[in-house]
Order: structure tokens, then sequence, then C-alpha cells
């Protein structure tokens, strides 16, 4: 197989602005004077944290960078000598160990909170991991309380909506207080209006790979926009990003060209990476030519591509909306039994792959169920299982036959299929 | 005579069967398969084509399966066990629906349509359900693991096991055997907690009639008889079900050479 994974301009602006990003944190880090917010993917208001001039900072992303460069381990291994379970989500064990080695990593040295910001609520390891922040750095922690989806509809109702304002009136009186500064409203209606623009054009991303053959991976080219989408947005440069992918993306295609040589199979994927085997996982796909058309995962942050958009004219309500509604994460089981239902049926898709994570049980309970709510569907639905954070629990040998013979599997149903119609 | 091969490099045991062109068997090999995995498909395949009394030269067409599949250096394809166990399973027993394929370290049950694989599912990180934990067993009762199974069908009261466990099982066996439990109860026990959880396995791609059993343990006639008494249904199960995934896969070697020579 040719390496024909994509590498193009876009993957060039994303490592220099992360780059730019990474060196605003350690700025901080080394005395800038900007004061940094820890926040949490799910459904993250970063526009509030722009009008305030607050830095973002994701120990969720600066855990995934550590295992991408194979550095997870010893804070892991670090954490669990501390106490942490080797049961406890390894995303917590990497950070909490990396923060006691000095914070410093090869991409950056990350600051000191200035302010924990719970903003998912829906993981009680992911609320103490910010309450054991707090204990060890002594600086305050607010929990975001955001209500699950309970509805079938998966609209949240106005109590949901206004108990989640209220919440985000009482962070903007902290920001206040902690920057000394009152909210500037036209800054914090310009990031959500940046973020508006950015929502749509990574809408429209995530529709291009309806194509044959789809003009990047969703899920193994998705990540690689999914950093700029939390650390870089409601910045013009997250939008400037944002732009340029798209115009690249869209001219891919227009000229029918894809990740690979040949497109084989178009899958939906579910779960998050293996992201200290993120390479040889993904190589595990495009031997078979398998394209993942959609991802749920690159849905964690938000879900533009199902009519989200950020309302500049209502800013603290489209990030209530957002946080409530507009992420995965929030979201129950039948939605996000619909959400795979959509992308297998519009986005052209012939199968599912599961990545169960052992860390995030919160997120992988249910997902035996899930393989056999598509396979009693008809749909080939194959679950494999690792981890996102700790290498320790990829077996290469066990996870490449599985996906071998799923392929071999879909790839004669698909045969089949061809000779009958 | 044109012949095909098929040499499953497992995780313990080494697989190899040539066939002729019209699916005849005409020999097998088993070896233990040790630590150097490209050496162990060399020597099964030599073993088969000495068992056969043929040259090198006539085995046209060689596939590879098993964890080794991609070291049997001299193979023309490589597929896996999985998909393999599945043809070979419906060659010799074709109304087959459900295959259960209990190996050294895997425990797989396979959902079959048409004669080939519509889902499966296996064991993950933990050996309970395979050779693996019966041998643990066996060791730990100082016995031979061919002799277990045996001995396991004369248990009147099974006793009940606490885990399903590789390493536990050990001391949970100390501890039946210092209450002074009978072995054959212990054995009893323990196939029936094995077969209980491999039945459990196999529910998740549906428990449908009819039932093939593959692997080195469908050798174990306890366990053979558990799994029929527990499913409340006949196993298929021949001297060949051991060699099951390199019969399958010599099966593909033949079709890939038939497809070669028709392109």
């Amino acid at each position: 197989m040719a390496d024909l994974q994509y590498q193009g301009h876009l993957h060039t602006l994303q490592k220099e602005l992360m780059a730019e990003y990474y060196a605003s944190l350690t700025a901080s880090a080394e005395g800038s004077g900007v004061p940094a917010a820890y926040l949490l993917i799910g459904g993250n208001p970063v526009e509030l944290l722009r009008a305030f001039d607050i830095l973002p900072v994701f120990p969720e992303v600066n855990a995934l960078q550590l295992a991408v460069r194979k550095q997870s381990l010893p804070h892991i291994q670090a954490a669990e000598f501390m106490g942490y379970s080797s049961d406890n989500c390894a995303y917590v064990k990497a950070d909490i160990g990396m923060y006691f080695a000095g914070r410093k990593t090869p991409f950056a040295t990350i600051p000191e909170p200035t302010l924990l910001l719970c903003n998912y609520v829906g993981c009680n390891v992911y609320l103490d991991w910010f309450g054991h922040l707090s204990e060890y750095t002594g600086r305050p922690a607010f929990q975001l309380d955001i209500p699950f989806i309970r509805t079938r509809s998966g609209t949240p109702s106005r109590d949901d909506i206004v108990y989640v304002l209220r919440q985000l009136e009482r962070l903007v009186e902290l920001c206040e207080e902690i920057t000394g500064k009152r909210l500037d409203w036209d800054r914090l209606r310009e990031a959500v209006r940046l973020s508006s623009e950015t929502g749509a054009l990574w809408s429209k991303i995530k529709h291009l790979t309806k194509s044959a053959p789809a003009p990047y991976d969703a899920y193994f080219d998705s990540v690689t926009m999914m950093a700029p989408l939390y650390c870089l947005r409601g910045t013009p440069q997250g939008l400037r990003f944002f732009e340029t992918a798209y115009a690249e993306l869209a001219e891919k295609a227009a000229a029918g060209v894809g990740p690979l040589e040949t497109e084989r199979f178009r899958y939906v994927i579910e779960g998050p990476p293996p992201w200290p085997h993120l390479r040889t996982f993904r190589d595990m796909f495009s031997r078979w030519n398998a394209v993942a058309v959609a991802s749920t995962y690159s849905t964690v942050g938000g879900l533009w591509e199902f009519g989200f958009v950020h309302d500049p004219d209502h800013p603290l309500e489209s990030i209530a909306r957002h946080l409530l509604e507009w992420n995965l994460t929030n979201r129950n089981f039948l939605q996000r039994y619909a959400q795979i239902e959509r992308y297998l049926e519009e986005w052209n898709a012939s199968a599912l792959v599961i990545h169960s994570v052992k860390s995030c049980r919160l997120f992988s309970a249910g997902q035996g169920d899930m393989r056999e709510y598509f396979t009693n569907r008809g749909i080939p639905t194959l679950l494999v299982e690792s981890d996102l954070e700790d290498p320790r629990y990829f077996s290469e040998a066990q996870m490449r036959n599985r996906i071998d013979a799923f392929f071999e599997s879909v790839g004669h149903r698909t045969a089949v299929q061809g000779a009958g119609s | 005579m044109r012949y095909f091969s098929g040499v499953d490099v497992g995780s313990t045991q080494t697989k190899c069967v040539i066939i002729d062109e019209r699916r005849e068997i005409v020999a097998r090999a088993l070896i233990d398969t040790g630590a150097n995995i490209i050496r162990a498909g060399d020597r099964g395949f030599a073993a088969a084509l000495d068992a056969a009394t043929i040259s090198r030269e006539s085995v046209v067409c060689v596939a590879g399966t098993g964890y080794g599949r991609f070291k049997v250096s001299f193979g023309d394809l490589q597929i896996t066990e999985i998909t393999c166990h599945a043809k070979g399973a419906c060659l010799l027993f074709p109304g087959t629906t459900t295959v259960i394929d209990m190996g050294g370290q895997d425990a797989k049950a396979i959902s079959v349509h048409n004669g080939e694989v519509a889902d499966f599912v296996m064991n993950d990180k933990c050996a309970a359900g395979t050779g693996r934990f019966l041998s643990t067993a066996a060791e730990a009762l100082d016995l031979q693991l061919d002799e277990i199974g045996e001995i396991s069908l004369r248990a009147r009261n099974p006793v009940r096991l606490s885990t399903v466990c590789t390493v536990f099982v050990e001391s949970d066996i100390m501890s039946y055997v210092a209450q002074g439990k009978k072995i054959e109860d212990i054995l009893g026990g323990i196939h029936s907690a094995i077969a209980a959880r491999t039945i459990a396995l196999a529910r998740r791609v549906g428990l449908k009639p009819e039932y093939t059993f593959t692997g080195g343990v469908s050798r174990n006639v306890g366990m053979v008889n558990m799994l029929e008494e527990k499913l409340g249904h006949h196993l298929n199960v021949c001297a060949d079900s051991h060699y099951m995934g390199a019969i399958g896969a010599a099966l593909f070697a033949r079709e890939h050479a038939q497809a070669a020579l028709a392109g």
C-alpha cells in the first residue's frame, strides 16, 4: 500500500498554529501574566474565556499529546505510585503524573491553573480530577453542573437552559474576580461570532466525507482538526485554520481524491482512538482500503454537523445550548444510536467499528448493547477494546486479528450483495 | 496431482494440512509452536509434506492462518483463523451455523451464514475458556491435559468455582483439594464453569444450531459433553476438529490457486 495518508497545507498550518498556542501556554507558565483556565472538551465554553483573555488549557488534549508522543506511561505509573488505581482513567493519571513532574512536556510547559473549570460533570472521575487538581494547586474549581439530556427528543427543557445560564452568570462573576475586569460583552459576542463561522465550516468539512471517495478519513484525519477546534475556536486564527481546511478538502472532494489509493470499505467508527498506537491502528484499516467516513469521537467537543450554530446575539444562551445539547458526551444512548444511524445512511457507510476504551467506563458502558443493536439491524459491527492513553492495554496481535477477520467477512458480504444485485 | 496447504500457526500449537484437488485431506501435522514462530510454520509444513510423501513443488498454493499467519514466509496468502475455522467447519459439517472454537489462548464463537462468517466474538485479554485455563487446572491437579476430560465425566457433585481466572483458579482448586473434594468433582466444576462462560460468549452471536466445535479443546471429551449438556444440543466434532483452521486455510489456498488459473 502506497502511503498516501494526507499531509497537506492544513497539516502544516495546524502544526504552526498549535505551536503558537503551546508557546502561549509556555509563556504563561513562565510568568507572562496571562491567566490560564483548565477545562474539559465536552461542550467546552472557550468563548467565555476569550472574552476575559484567559488561556484555555485542555488537560485531555495535553494527555493525548503525551500519549501520541509515547510519553504517557511514566506519568501514568507515577500517578499509580501515588495511589491512583490501575482502573482509573489514564488521562487523569497521565495529567496528574505530568503535573508533579513539573508540568514539562515535549510540546509546552503547562501553566499552573488560575481557574479549574469543570464544564463536564457527566463523568464523576472528571469531577474528582478537577477536585484533586484544585487541592494540589490551591486554585478554585468551578463545577458547571450540566444536566444530561433526558428526553427522547434530545432537546433540553427551558428549565435546564435557565439552570445552566444562571451558572454561567456566576462563572462570569468569578472570571471578573480573577481577572479584575468586567465582562466585555462586545468581545464575548465577537468570540461567539468567530465560533459560529468556525463551526459552520467544520460542519461543511464533516459533510464532505459523503463524497465517494471521502476526501479525508473522518477519524484519523479529523483528529488533526479537533485540536484547533478546541484550542483555537473563538479566535481569528481558529477561523483561518478552518477556512484553509475547508478549501483544501473541498478541492480534494471535487477532484475525487481520497486518503488512500482505493476506497474499498466505508465505515463509521465510535469511540476515541488508541492514541499511543495511533499509526499502528490506522494501518490496520488502511491495509484493507477502509476509510472512516464518519466518527462519533469527532463530536465530543460539539455536534455542529447536525445543525448547531453559535448565536452572537445570544452568546450565553448559545454557550449553554452547546454545553447541554450539542456535544456527544452529554447525549443519551438513544441519541448516540440515532447519530450513528444517520452516519450509516447519509454518509453511505456499510459497517460500524466500536473502539471501546478501558479508561472511560462512562463512555464505553453500553457499547456491547450498541454492537448488538446494530448487528440486529444487519450492520456488520465490530467491537474492539484497548485504551486511549495507557499503551499497556493495546494488544496488537489481537487487534489486528479482529480487524482482519471483520473486513474479510464484510468483504465477502459486500461481494455476495454485489453479485445478487 | 496438485496439492494445497493450510498452515495454522497458533499460540500454542501449529497445525498443517495438505489437501488435494478434490478437497480430500492427504496429510496433517501437529507440532508445538514454541518461541520461534517462523520456524514453527516451516517445521509444520515439512512434517505434513513428509506425512503426505509429496514434494514441496507439488503444493501449488499455501495459505497461512492463526496468530503467526504473517510469519508463514512461504505462504501465498494470509487469512484469519476466524474465517478459516468457519470455512473448514462448513466443509466437514455443511449444516454448520455456529462454530465454537476453543484454542490455546483464544475462545471464539462464529456465526456462519451460507458458509461464510456473518459475525464473531472472541475472549478479550482473559484466558478463561481457553486451553490454557484447562492446562493450568491439569497442572494444579498433577494430571495430564489429555486425561482431565475423561475424568471429569465421572463427576457426580461438581464443585462451584469462585473464579474463572486462569491465575486464581489454582488457589480455588487447592482449596477444594484441601477440603477433600474428589478430583472428578473438581474437574466437573472446572468444565462446567468454562462451558458456561463459552456459551455466554457464543450467545453474543446468537445460539443457533447446528453447532460445530473446533480447536484443540474439542479433543477434550469432558468439554464436548458439558457444552452439549448446557446447550441442550448435539455438537459436531470429529478427529479433524483440531485442524479446522488449517483445513479452512487449505481450502482458501485451493480457491486462490484455481482463481489464479482461471484469471
